[in-house]
């Protein structure tokens, strides 16, 4: 049995769900262009991914092996509408902008995986914190693409203006390409790089 | 496969369902009053922005104060009281069969197919006197449809405001619609001319300042001709005579009855 630490701790780097496993790049290309949307949607996923494990674990042992991933689904579908309905009701700015991307964390591969992996497996106990570790490491990818998106593309961080663009009468002639889908993957890209980089175990075999 | 019995498995179901069916119902009605709420608040901002009376330190409800929202036929051009202004969903409204008015494909400058026969206005009173109107206005982009708001001072033809709160244009391209310096120079644009056509358009560049049109003239976006084709249109639209013209005129001639 692998200690909590580790179980808490390896999504951030050593086994970083967008970083090792590249799931859940959907999202990450589509709700990073400012850093406000990336912190409510990575603790909604982290709260979904807890959740989830949670409520699998509790009753692995009475889960019908035939209807498994249904089941997986029904309990990550019932937590997302949950988060989507408190978030309407309490950050409905952010939840506009958020729009389906909340709804779409049920087909956030990071959180049926570790559901199937990890808390059909494991006791509740480690289950959350293996949630948590894994909600976290992909908001860590996400702080760091919104950061340099919202940066580059927009000269503001939180939206508070660091650069002054020249739009508004600055010297900063912001990146447009940043503000599109597509950086998200050049900087993805980037982060995967440096990530095997320093930690050279997680290089794929060639075939 | 499993050993688990049918029984079992349609027993874990059921229980699973039960209760996940609880959990959302429990969240939707619970906090469903606080999202409509949330939602009315939202598209009063909207107008206010529109209109640029829009403070942020201020509550919303008080600032609303001096808006009244109206429902009006666009048919009969008439104030109707058919419906509640508080409640009327004008994009429901046109899907709704009762209510949905199609749009003849050489007339449908906006290009969205069909409108609703009612839509919601709101008027901008001082000591019982129209400062504003407040329309909304919604057609194609590039993209996506846009949704805004034009509002126009007392003599029912110079824009006083004009805002997009919803739509899904390219970022730094059409998405400039949403950029202030752009926004800046509606104020004080003439939609009709002086027969009466909606004459307001969007270029392809700048606006010749010297030219007899420039007061109906906005200058183009750079990088978005067919999104900035798009504002123009829906404009020409919805003043148009198909759309708040005929309502406009009323209001001219009769002055807002309660």
């Amino acid at each position: 049995m692998s200690n909590a630490r580790d179980v808490l701790l390896d999504p951030l780097f050593n086994k970083n769900p967008i970083g090792l496993q590249i799931l859940g790049i959907c999202s990450a290309l589509a709700v990073t262009s400012k850093l406000e949307t990336v912190i409510v949607m990575a603790l909604a996923v982290t709260f979904v991914v807890a959740g989830a494990n949670l409520s699998v674990s509790l009753i692995r042992r009475q889960i019908p092996g035939s209807i498994r991933i249904i089941v997986q689904i029904t309990i990550i579908a019932t937590l997302v509408i949950i988060v989507d309905q408190f978030l309407k009701a309490y950050a409905f700015a952010i939840s506009k902008q958020l729009s389906v991307f909340v709804g779409l964390i049920i087909t956030n591969c990071i959180v049926l995986g570790r559901a199937e992996a990890f808390a059909m497996k494991n006791p509740p106990g480690l289950s959350v914190l293996d949630g948590i570790g894994n909600g976290l490491g992909y908001g860590l990818v996400l702080l760091l693409v919104a950061f340099c998106r919202e940066l580059l593309g927009a000269g503001k961080l939180l939206g508070v203006s660091l650069l002054a663009t020249t739009g508004e009468g600055g010297w900063y002639l912001p990146n447009g390409l940043m503000l599109l889908p597509p950086s998200a993957f050049f900087i993805i890209g980037l982060l995967i790089w440096a990530l095997r980089t320093w930690k050279t175990g997680q290089v794929e075999k060639e075939n | 496969m499993s050993g688990d019995s049918q029984a079992k498995v349609l027993g874990v179901a059921f229980l699973l369902c039960l209760v996940c069916a609880v959990l959302v119902s429990a969240a939707a009605v619970g906090l469903s009053s606080r999202q409509e709420r949330n939602k009315i608040e939202d598209k009063r901002k909207n107008i206010l922005q529109a209109a640029g009376l829009y403070a942020a330190d201020r509550p919303i409800e008080a600032q609303f104060g001096k808006i009244h929202a109206r429902i009006v036929d666009l048919q009969t051009g008439e104030f109707t009281d058919r419906f509640d202004a508080a409640t009327f969903d004008s994009r429901a409204a046109a899907r709704d069969p009762a209510t949905r008015q199609p749009i003849p494909a050489e007339r449908d400058l906006a290009a969205i197919k069909a409108r609703s026969r009612y839509m919601d206005v709101y008027l901008v009173m001082d000591d019982g006197r129209l400062q504003q109107v407040i329309l909304p206005v919604h057609g194609k982009g590039l993209w996506s449809t846009m949704y805004g708001f034009v509002a126009l001072g007392a003599d029912l033809t110079t824009v006083t405001g004009f805002a997009f709160y919803e739509h899904g244009e390219t970022p730094g391209l059409g998405g400039e619609i949403d950029n202030p310096a752009w926004k800046k120079q509606w104020p004080g644009k003439k939609v009709y001319d002086e027969s009466g056509r909606p004459r307001i358009e969007v270029l392809k560049g700048l606006v010749d300042q010297g030219s007899a049109n420039a007061v109906y003239q906005v200058d183009g976006l750079a990088g978005a001709t067919l999104t900035a084709r798009g504002v123009g249109n829906l404009l020409r639209y919805w003043l148009g005579a198909d759309g708040y013209q005929p309502f406009l005129e009323t209001l001219k001639q009769e002055g807002v009855r309660q």
